[in-house]
C-alpha cells in the first residue's frame, strides 16, 4: 500500500466516530466578520494607508501622474542610485530626465548580477489601508519576485485611489491565487537582538511607496 | 517578535534529534534550569509580557475578533472533518499548476523523501527557512547524515548555530545571548562557514544585522535547493503561503531552483478566500502586527519566475493519530501563532526547553504527548505542566480549548484506555505505580509548588471559563456533539492528585525557587 492510501486511510478510520455530516462548506463556515473595519470616504481610506505604511517605517510620497517622474528621478539621486531595475511593462512615462542605468528584468540575470543593482521600481496590484500592505503579484509592471527582494532599495507606485482597498478581505477578491504574491509591509525587520528591531536584514531595507492620485 | 517565520520559531537542541522523548527528562527536571537562572527568567518575562501587551492592542484594533476567531474555527474544523476529501483536492490542484505531491505516513519517511530529492539535484547544501515540521522530523540532522548541510537562514537561528549552541526560548530562540555576545560569535565563527565578520565589528544590533545579511547573502545567491514548510495550504487553488519578517523566506522560496516543502496535513484550508481570515489573525495573535513584513504565496511553479521545480512532502507523523481523539483533534486547528505561550504563567517560569519538543508552551503540553503518544517520561508530564487558568484559550485565534485537552489527556495518562498508535487502534495501560506516573506527578507537583504560576494564572483567567459554552452551538455541534465539554477543575485530575500527593515529599529547595 503507499503511503498516501495509508494517510487517507487513517484519516478516514480516525473519522468513523464523528456523526455524519454533510453540511456543505458554505454553510459549515459563517462569515460573521466585517469586510472591512470603519465607514471611510475614499480620500480617508488613502490617508489611513499613507499612516500604517508609515508606521511600518515604509517612507511614503504622495504625487500625481504629471509630477511622477520628476519625483521618481529625485529619489533615485537622493539614494545615490548607479543602476535601476526596470520591469517590462512599467509605464514609460513614469521615467524621464536624467536616470542611472536601466536594467532590464531579464530571465538570463543571475542572482549575483542583480545583487549589484542599487534600486528597483514598480507598479502594485493592491494595496491595503487597514494594515498598510502592498501586494505585487509578477505583474507586467512589477516583474518577477527576485526583483524586489535582492537590490537594497524598493521604490513602489501605488495607483490612488484606484489600486486601494480597505481590508484584507477587499484585496483577496481582487487577486488573483494562480499568480505568486508578495504581500509586503515595511521593510523587513528583525528583533532578534535583545529585542531591538532592526530594519532590513534580506529584503531591501529602504521601502518607499509613492501614492500617486490618478486625477 | 522573531525575524522569521511568523509562529513559533522552534527550537530543536541540535545535540539531540529533535523528536526523540525517551532521551529527554521529565517536564520539572527541565525546567529548573529556567527557575534557576535569573537572567533567563528576566529576559522570558520581558519578552512574553511584552509581547503580550502589544498582542492584546493589535487586537482591539478590530471590533469583530470574536466572529474571525469563531469563523476560523469552523473554517479549520469543516478542514479536518472532511480532510479526506480536501487532501486528495489539494494533491490534485498543486500537480496541475506544476507541482509534485509527496505523501509521508512518518517522520523517516518524510526525510527519506528529502534527502533523496536534493541528491537528485546533486547538491551538497540547502538553505532552510525556519519550519516546525522540519524540526519535528529532524531533516538537518537526517540531510547531516547523508553529507548534506542545511543552512538556517533566520538571524536567531544563526546566532545559535553559529554559537554551537541550543536556543532558550521560543520567540526569541538567542535572548540567552548578549549583544557583546553575538559580536563574539560572529567574530569568531562566520568565517569558518562562509563569508567573515567585517573588520571591527561593534556590538549595535544594526551592525550585527548587516552582518548577517553578508554571511546569508553569499549563501542565498549561490543556493540551488530550498527548503520550507508553510502556514497554510489551500485545497481549491494549490496555493502555499509562508509568513514571515526578515526576508529569509522570500530569498529560500524564490532563488533556488528547487523547493521542497514540508507540511503538516492539517495545515489545509478548503478556499482562497479563507485565507482572509488567518491573514487578519494570525499576525496580530503572533507578532503582535497589523501584518508582518512579508507574506509569500505561490501555485505551483512559474515560467521564469522562483523555482522550476516544486516538491511538496504532505506529512502526517501522529497528525492522523491526533484526529482520531474525539477531545484532543482540536490540537490540529492550530495555525502556530504561539499567543498561548505569552500568556501562560507556567511557560513564562519553566522556559521553553522544559516542554522537551520543538512545541513548547501550552501547544506542546497537549500536541506532543498526541503526536507521540504518552509512553515516555517527558510526554506523560507534559499534561500537568498547567494550572488550567485558561488564559491560553482565552488568545488562542482558532478557539483551541486547551485546557480542555489537558484534562483529557491527565485521564488518558491516569487511566489509561483506547488511542491509536500510528494507524493502528491500542490500550494504553493507566500510568499507575509505573514510571510516567511518577513523572507526572512531578510535573504536576511543579505547577503547585510554584504559587507565581498558580496565582498569575487565576488572574488571567478571571472571566474567561464563564464564558465556555458547554457545548458549542451552530455548525460547531456536529464535531462537539459527541460529548460535553468538561467542567473545570476536573474532578478526575483532583482524586488522583490527592491519592499520589503526598505532604511530606517536598524538596524545600523546590518550593523556594518561586518566592525569590
Ligand atoms: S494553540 Fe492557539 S494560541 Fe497556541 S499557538 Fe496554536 S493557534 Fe496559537
Amino acid at each position: 500500500m503507499s503511503s498516501r492510501d495509508v494517510i487517507l486511510g487513517r484519516v478516514r478510520r480516525a473519522l468513523a466516530d464523528v456523526p455524519d455530516d454533510d453540511t456543505p462548506y458554505e454553510v459549515a463556515v459563517q462569515r460573521g466578520y466585517r469586510r472591512a473595519h470603519g465607514e471611510r470616504s475614499i480620500g480617508e481610506t488613502v490617508d489611513l494607508l499613507a499612516e500604517n505604511l508609515a508606521d511600518y517605517r515604509a517612507l511614503v510620497h504622495r504625487t500625481d501622474a504629471a509630477r511622477l517622474p520628476g519625483l521618481l528621478a529625485r529619489l533615485l539621486a537622493g539614494r545615490g542610485a548607479r543602476s535601476v531595475l526596470v520591469p517590462p511593462g512599467l509605464p514609460a512615462d513614469w521615467l524621464a530626465g536624467e536616470l542611472p542605468t536601466r536594467v532590464a528584468d531579464d530571465a538570463e540575470l543571475t542572482p549575483h548580477q542583480l545583487d549589484r543593482v542599487d534600486s528597483v521600481i514598480t507598479g502594485c496590484a493592491v494595496a491595503i489601508a487597514e494594515t498598510g500592505t502592498i501586494v505585487l503579484d509578477a505583474g507586467p509592471d512589477q516583474g518577477r519576485r527576485r526583483i524586489t527582494l535582492v537590490p537594497d532599495h524598493h521604490i513602489c507606485v501605488v495607483r490612488v485611489p484606484g489600486q486601494v482597498v480597505s481590508s484584507v478581505p477587499e484585496a483577496l477578491g481582487r487577486l488573483d491565487p494562480a499568480r505568486p504574491l508578495t504581500w509586503i509591509s515595511g521593510p523587513s525587520a528583525t528583533s532578534d537582538i535583545e529585542l531591538d528591531r532592526v530594519e532590513g536584514v534580506h529584503g531591501p531595507r529602504t521601502l518607499e511607496v509613492v501614492l500617486t492620485s490618478e486625477d | 517578535m522573531s525575524g522569521t517565520f511568523i509562529g513559533m520559531p522552534a527550537f530543536s537542541p541540535p545535540t539531540l534529534p529533535a523528536f526523540s522523548p525517551p532521551t529527554l527528562p521529565a517536564f520539572p527536571t527541565a525546567a529548573k534550569e529556567a527557575v534557576r537562572n535569573p537572567t533567563l527568567r528576566r529576559n522570558l518575562r520581558y519578552a512574553t509580557h511584552t509581547i503580550r501587551a502589544k498582542r492584546a492592542a493589535a487586537v482591539s484594533e478590530l471590533d469583530d475578533w470574536a466572529a474571525l476567531r469563531e469563523a476560523g474555527r469552523q473554517i479549520k474544523d469543516h478542514t479536518l472533518r472532511h480532510l479526506d476529501r480536501y487532501l486528495l483536492q489539494l494533491e490534485e490542484s498543486v500537480t496541475a499548476a506544476g507541482g509534485v505531491v509527496h505523501w509521508a505516513a512518518d517522520a523517516d519517511e518524510a526525510n527519506r523523501i528529502v534527502t533523496g530529492l536534493v541528491k537528485a539535484t546533486g547538491e551538497s547544501e540547502v538553505v532552510k527557512v525556519k519550519s516546525m515540521a522540519t524540526q519535528e522530523i529532524g531533516l538537518n540532522e537526517a540531510l547531516a547524515a547523508e553529507g548534506i548541510h542545511a543552512y538556517e537562514t533566520d538571524l536567531a537561528e544563526l546566532i545559535v548555530q553559529l554559537g554551537r549552541d541550543r536556543p532558550s526560548h521560543i520567540l526569541v530562540p538567542a535572548i540567552h545571548r548578549n549583544r557583546g555576545e553575538i559580536r563574539d560569535i560572529f567574530t569568531h565563527e562566520m568565517s569558518e562557514w562562509g563569508r567573515p565578520a567585517p573588520e571591527g565589528l561593534s556590538d549595535t544590533p544594526a551592525e550585527l544585522a548587516e552582518a548577517a545579511r553578508l554571511h546569508l547573502r553569499e549563501k542565498f545567491l549561490r543556493a540551488k535547493v530550498g527548503i520550507s514548510g508553510a502556514n497554510f495550504m489551500v485545497a481549491e487553488t494549490g496555493t502555499l503561503a509562508v509568513f514571515e519578517s526578515e526576508g529569509n523566506g522570500r530569498m529560500c522560496l524564490t532563488l533556488p531552483e528547487t523547493l521542497i516543502s514540508v507540511v503538516g496535513i492539517e495545515k489545509l484550508v478548503p478556499t482562497w478566500r479563507d485565507l482572509e481570515v488567518f491573514l487578519q489573525t494570525l499576525p496580530r495573535s503572533s507578532t503582535a502586527e497589523r501584518m508582518n513584513p512579508y507574506t509569500s504565496m505561490w501555485t505551483g511553479t512559474t515560467d521564469d519566475d522562483g523555482p522550476r521545480t516544486f516538491h511538496l512532502v504532505l506529512l502526517d507523523n501522529g497528525r492522523t493519530d491526533t484526529l482520531a481523539d474525539r477531545v484532543g483533534r482540536q490540537a490540529l486547528r492550530c495555525i502556530r501563532c504561539s499567543a498561548c505561550l505569552n500568556v501562560c504563567p507556567v511557560y513564562e517560569r519553566a522556559g521553553g526547553h522544559a516542554y522537551g519538543s520543538v512545541y513548547p508552551g501550552p501547544i506542546g503540553a497537549i500536541l506532543s504527548p498526541q503526536l507521540r503518544g504518552t509512553a515516555s517520561d517527558i510526554d506523560a508530564s507534559l499534561p500537568y505542566a498547567s494550572s488550567l487558568c485558561g488564559a491560553c484559550y482565552e488568545v488562542c485565534p482558532v478557539a483551541i480549548d486547551i485546557p480542555e485537552v489537558l484534562v483529557h489527556l491527565r485521564e488518558r495518562v491516569v487511566e489509561g484506555g483506547p488511542a491509536v498508535r500510528q494507524g493502528a487502534k491500542v490500550t494504553l495501560r493507566p500510568a499507575r505505580g509505573h514510571a510516567a506516573e511518577r513523572a507526572a506527578m512531578r510535573a504536576a507537583r511543579w505547577t503547585f509548588r510554584h504559587p507565581g504560576a498558580l496565582r498569575a494564572g487565576q488572574r488571567l483567567a478571571s472571566g474567561t471559563r464563564r464564558l465556555v459554552p458547554r457545548t458549542l452551538p451552530g455548525p460547531g455541534r456536529a464535531w462537539s456533539a459527541t460529548r460535553d465539554l468538561p467542567k473545570l477543575p476536573p474532578e478526575p485530575f483532583r482524586e488522583w492528585w490527592r491519592r499520589t500527593h503526598r505532604p511530606g515529599g517536598q524538596a524545600p529547595a523546590d518550593r523556594q525557587e518561586d518566592q525569590r
